[in-house]
């Protein structure tokens, strides 16, 4: 896969945090700026964290032009990264609807679509019966628990294997010459004389390099911490759910606005289920009863040829949502030191632009055209870019 | 299931509560002459402790009231619950500050 590499005592840049954000933005270093004198440091295993515990979702329809073109431009990039990474990350673009339950939230589909065409993202109404057809097994009745009101589609929408993102962007940044260290956690950052960063100590020990970039999710503000200064991040629990694999029987990518789950079916024929965060601060990586049982309802009422599958797993994954549930990515308050953050539970489809992004910043110190609107000094300036409420999404 | 004692009411189950973010915040004492970093810290930056953590909680399916908690954000376990206007116990010193 990659090379088995010794941690050096002095690197260009040093990434924290070995998920998908950290390791496509250390390829993006090499591949696009040529700065190859990287290692990238996880605490744990390499796609161990929330790049192994999404429910692998890639969309771009986001309500605000800032937000579109970021993650269009990531969705743009997942098309053809299986051929980049010579690497086979599944990437199926089965599209996915977003179901309203309500005349309001019909209007506000509406609204949705209307704002995402005209930022350029392909957005589709739908009527109750366009998604009967795409969905059978969806209860469109009236006298469902949920009735279904219409929806709407993002045909370029879909999923990609998690796991082979994070191991084709490690494959690929080791071939051109990144280092990766797993089972080293940083414990400290190195200050250097004039207040800039200088360096990491590790469980490893110490290691040198004038810019470091941060991409480790829900405990930004934990290494933040260690750094001296602190993020308007809090750190959820998000669950998810796979059941025992079954024949075919959703082909799409399904989100309920009434009731928040999202559903897939995965290659092996599991259905991939999520829902709405833990409301309450944690880094315990594992979801709460209460959530599950709402989850677990929903999907039972909404597809009733369902109601008896088991599930197999559960488990979470610790997000890092901000006031605005737009990420962060650019300069931190301690000179060469980097953000990419903040994605809260959107983090897996912004992997290839949030390392694209970031790489770019590290390389050139400027921020990239596209991540310039998502700096941390937003929340100073109240220029705040507010998908939360914009586009009714759960992180 | 976590099972928080109400000052009021004593243990419920969570589902009963609502969460309602970090205890303690406190807004600026003049806000007409706040400047935009005081806004921001006091609208946005929060502590996110990893260990004992004051937060608000309002039981919600219950009396209504607000209180405190202190919960380990790492295992769960409630330390503490206490009233809106009490002193924090001891334990809390630790979440309280960055």
């Amino acid at each position: 896969m990659w090379r088995s590499a010794g941690l050096r005592s002095k690197y260009d840049v040093i990434i924290v945090g070995g998920g998908g954000h950290g390791l496509a933005t250390a390829y993006y270093l090499a591949r696009n700026h040529n700065v190859t004198n990287v290692a990238v440091i996880e605490k744990g295993w390499v796609g161990g964290g929330n790049t192994g515990r999404n429910t692998t979702v890639i969309r771009s329809n986001y309500y605000y032009p800032e937000s579109a073109a970021l993650y269009d431009f990531s969705l743009c990039l997942y098309e053809r990264l299986a051929s980049e990474l010579n690497y086979n990350i599944m990437f199926s673009q089965r599209g996915m609807i977003i179901t309203a339950h309500s005349r309001h939230e019909l209007d506000l589909a509406a609204r949705w679509v209307g704002a995402m065409r005209r930022n350029g993202i392909d957005s589709e109404l739908l009527d109750v019966t366009a998604i009967a057809k795409l969905i059978p097994a969806l209860d469109v009745s009236t006298s469902a628990r949920f009735p279904v009101c219409g929806g709407f589609i993002q045909k370029r929408a879909g999923t990609a294997r998690h796991d082979a993102v994070a191991w084709g962007y490690a494959r690929a940044a080791s071939e051109r010459g990144v280092d990766i260290i797993q089972n080293c956690e940083v414990l400290g950052f190195v200050a250097g004389s004039d207040g800039a960063v200088s360096g990491v100590e590790t469980s490893m020990g110490r290691v040198m390099a004038g810019k470091i970039g941060l991409t480790v999710a829900g405990h930004s503000t934990v290494l933040a911490a260690l750094a001296g200064f602190s993020l308007p991040i809090t750190s959820y629990g998000l669950q998810a759910y796979v059941s025992e694999p079954l024949k075919p029987v959703i082909d799409t990518v399904l989100m309920s606005l009434a009731t928040g789950i999202y559903i897939s079916q995965s290659d092996k024929g599991g259905l991939v289920i999520g829902a709405g965060l833990d409301r309450y601060v944690s880094y315990a990586q594992r979801g709460n009863s209460a959530v599950l049982r709402d989850a677990i309802g929903s999907v039972a009422e909404q597809f009733p040829s369902l109601r008896r599958v088991r599930l197999l797993r559960h488990w979470a994954g610790i997000v890092d949502v901000v006031p605005d549930s737009s990420p962060i990515i650019g300069e931190s308050p301690v000179r060469g030191l980097y953000l990419n953050c903040g994605w809260g539970t959107g983090g897996f489809k912004g992997i290839p632009v949030g390392g694209w992004t970031l790489a770019h910043h590290i390389a050139t110190g400027k921020p990239h055209p596209l991540a310039e609107p998502f700096g941390l000094d937003r929340f100073r300036t109240g220029a705040l870019i507010d998908e939360a409420a914009a586009s009714g999404i759960a992180h | 299931m976590l099972l928080i004692e109400c000052p009021w009411c004593g243990p419920r189950d969570e589902i009963e509560y609502r969460f309602g973010g970090q205890s303690h915040v406190v807004r600026p004492a003049k806000p007409d002459e706040a400047t935009d970093d005081e806004w921001a810290a006091y609208l946005f930056w929060r502590i996110n402790t990893k260990g004992p953590h004051a937060e608000r909680w309002v039981h919600e399916a219950g009396c209504g009231c607000w209180f405190n908690v202190i919960r380990d954000t790492v295992n769960h376990e409630i330390v503490a619950t206490y009233r809106m206007g009490q002193t924090p116990p001891l334990q809390m010193a630790r979440g309280k500050t960055s």
